[in-house]
């Protein structure tokens, strides 16, 4: 009798143990997400052999259940990313043991929602909001009409040497942004770029011509030249047609610019942007055309082959200090400024890091952990 | 006889000949590249951005917020106009802020936090203090406001080596793919065109 109760005990004891399925709008996402976690202590306490768990989903005030497939028997996250925001979803977990018997579990009802905050990114927000205080202090002074020393940059120094040599020879200055969006941070400064580029060719009267990849790219070119045309008091100068797009096709917009430089042979050749493969076939193109060249890329691959065949390199940071330093203006140099703060603040948050791993506290780093 | 391969390999060496000097048949390929490459991007815009991201939820799933974009891109046609012209700079600023603001925090995280984690390392190996000595010294590189004398100058040379030793490794790096690439374009005309070799 004993012992037959105990049978009993034993197959009860796992079928009451397994469960604990909880089903809830996945945290800190866009929505259109829900997560399914359950207890695997039992399944493997149990002395039934769970060999798969199957899972299906039902809208609350629907009816029949929509198969979601097997899961592996050692997991217990399920995370359905195929659900519509504020609609109840119930979930059902059947657990199969390897004679064939199956025990289901249902979820209590859970509704997606998308979350305007990611709280796993707070220290992206922190970090952004010290940028925005130090910026924001030089800033204000830069308005108060203090003065930022900026050291000398050759590639930048250089610029308005090309653009007197491309005058004196009477040939056009090409400039190109690469392959990058206008989102991306490359592109935005590149236009920067351009707008003091433009303003001496205006003066000069010297030609730009400025093949585009990206249509978007092109208009907002034609916008900061004409500006620059304007405040440079020349704005007859201008000419929209030289400022065009190409192609999306990398290596159709490379082939287009070096058939532009071998025809048009521009005395300089600005490469200021974001690029990629056709990287060397432009600058070495240029180089066989004899064109005085700059470059300035944030895309590191890239900087190695500009640095061989160009004449001057802008090396990242250098690049986007760019604007501030060509344009002078005190408010962008207090910017500058601002910039190399936060990089003193990142020196030595890095040297104490590095003690304290050192010493044994890296567990605290585990703010830096990004979700 | 398989004309596709045919053409692909006359243009290739079209291409190719630009090696020597700029030529009719480079100018020919050059031309049918630009054009061809354009016209497949039209279609490919209108087939995987307009139809699904614009028409097909306006005018299938009854999505009308969607028309507030649409409306934004058919602004930028104004650039066409010398009148209305001016409109068109809405769109190009909301493109512009949005990339900026998206491209902000996503750079603070990939290039800041999570670097900055990835140099925090124990000064107990020689490859670990190398990782630390170089990322201080490229940081004192690129400091702009103080002139590159005394120990600032020092450390700025230090990172300026550390930055011409990556350059080379990455343009030796770069180059044997680049390589690959060559390889694979001999491939093709040795093989797939004429059938020299398997």
């Amino acid at each position: 009798m004993i012992a037959l109760c105990f049978a009993i005990f034993l197959l009860i004891l796992p079928t009451a143990a397994i469960g604990g399925v909880r089903a809830f709008d996945t945290p800190d996402d866009g929505g259109n997400s829900i997560t399914v976690v359950w207890d695997t202590e039992p399944l493997r306490a149990s002395q039934a052999e769970y060999v798969r768990i199957e899972i299906q989903r039902r809208v609350v005030s629907g009816s029949g259940w929509d198969d979601l497939g097997k899961i592996p028997i050692d997991d217990s996250v399920y995370v359905d990313d195929n659900v519509e925001n504020g609609v109840g979803y119930t979930y059902r977990l059947i657990f199969t043991d390897v004679s064939g018997g199956a025990i289901i579990v249902d979820s209590e009802p859970a509704k997606s929602s998308p979350q305007l905050f990611n709280s796993r990114r707070t220290n992206v927000l922190i970090g952004v909001l010290i940028c925005i205080v130090v910026l924001g202090y030089y800033f204000y002074r830069g308005r108060k009409g203090g003065f930022f020393y900026v050291r000398p940059i050759a590639g930048l120094q250089a610029i308005d040497e090309a653009v007197g040599r491309a005058t004196e020879l009477g040939k056009p200055i090409l400039y190109s942004a690469g392959r990058g969006s206008m989102q991306r941070v490359a592109t935005i400064a590149s236009m920067n770029v351009l707008s003091s580029v433009a303003t001496k060719a205006a003066e000069y009267n010297t030609p730009l011509l400025f093949p585009n990849n990206d249509p978007v790219v092109a208009a907002v070119a034609q916008e900061v030249a004409y500006e620059a045309y304007v405040k440079a008091g020349h704005p007859d100068r201008y000419v929209a047609e030289n400022i065009f797009y190409l192609t999306d096709s990398q290596f159709g917009y490379a082939a287009a610019v070096d058939g532009i430089m071998v025809r048009q042979r521009p005395a300089t050749n600005l490469f200021m942007g974001s690029f990629e493969a056709e990287s060397l076939i432009l600058a070495e193109t240029g180089n066989s055309i004899g064109a005085i060249q700059i470059a300035g890329t944030d895309s590191t691959i890239q900087l190695s082959f500009f640095i061989v065949a160009c004449d001057y390199v802008l090396i990242g940071e250098e690049y986007f200090a760019a604007s501030g330093y060509l344009a002078k203006d005190p408010l962008v140099l207090s910017s500058l400024k601002g910039q190399d703060m936060l990089k003193l603040i990142l020196g030595i948050l890095l040297i104490l890091g590095a003690i304290l791993v050192t010493a044994g506290g890296g567990e605290l780093l585990s703010v830096l952990e990004i979700g | 006889m398989n004309y596709g391969i045919t053409v692909a390999a006359i243009l290739t060496l079209a291409i190719y000949s630009f090696l020597y000097k700029d030529n009719p048949f480079y100018k020919a390929a050059e031309h049918i590249l630009l054009g061809v490459s354009v016209g497949y991007f039209v279609a490919v815009t209108v087939s995987t951005t307009l139809i699904p991201k614009l028409f097909i939820p306006i005018f299938s799933e009854g999505k009308l917020s969607y028309i507030i974009p649409g409306i934004l891109g058919m602004v930028m046609f104004l650039r066409f106009s010398k009148k209305l012209s001016p409109y068109s700079r809405i769109p190009l600023s909301i493109i512009i802020g949005v990339g900026a603001g998206v491209s902000i925090p996503a750079m603070m995280q990939a290039q800041i936090i999570a670097q900055m984690k990835a140099t925090m390392l124990p000064i107990n190996s020689l490859s670990n203090i190398i990782i630390i000595v170089a990322v201080l010294s490229v940081l004192i590189y690129f400091y702009f406001s103080q002139p590159h004398k005394g120990a600032i100058g020092v450390g700025a040379k230090i990172g300026i080596y550390f930055l011409m030793i990556f350059f080379g490794s990455t343009f030796g790096y770069t180059v044997m793919a680049r390589i690959s690439l060559l390889i694979g374009r001999l491939q093709f005309l040795l093989g797939d065109w004429l059938g020299f070799i398997d």
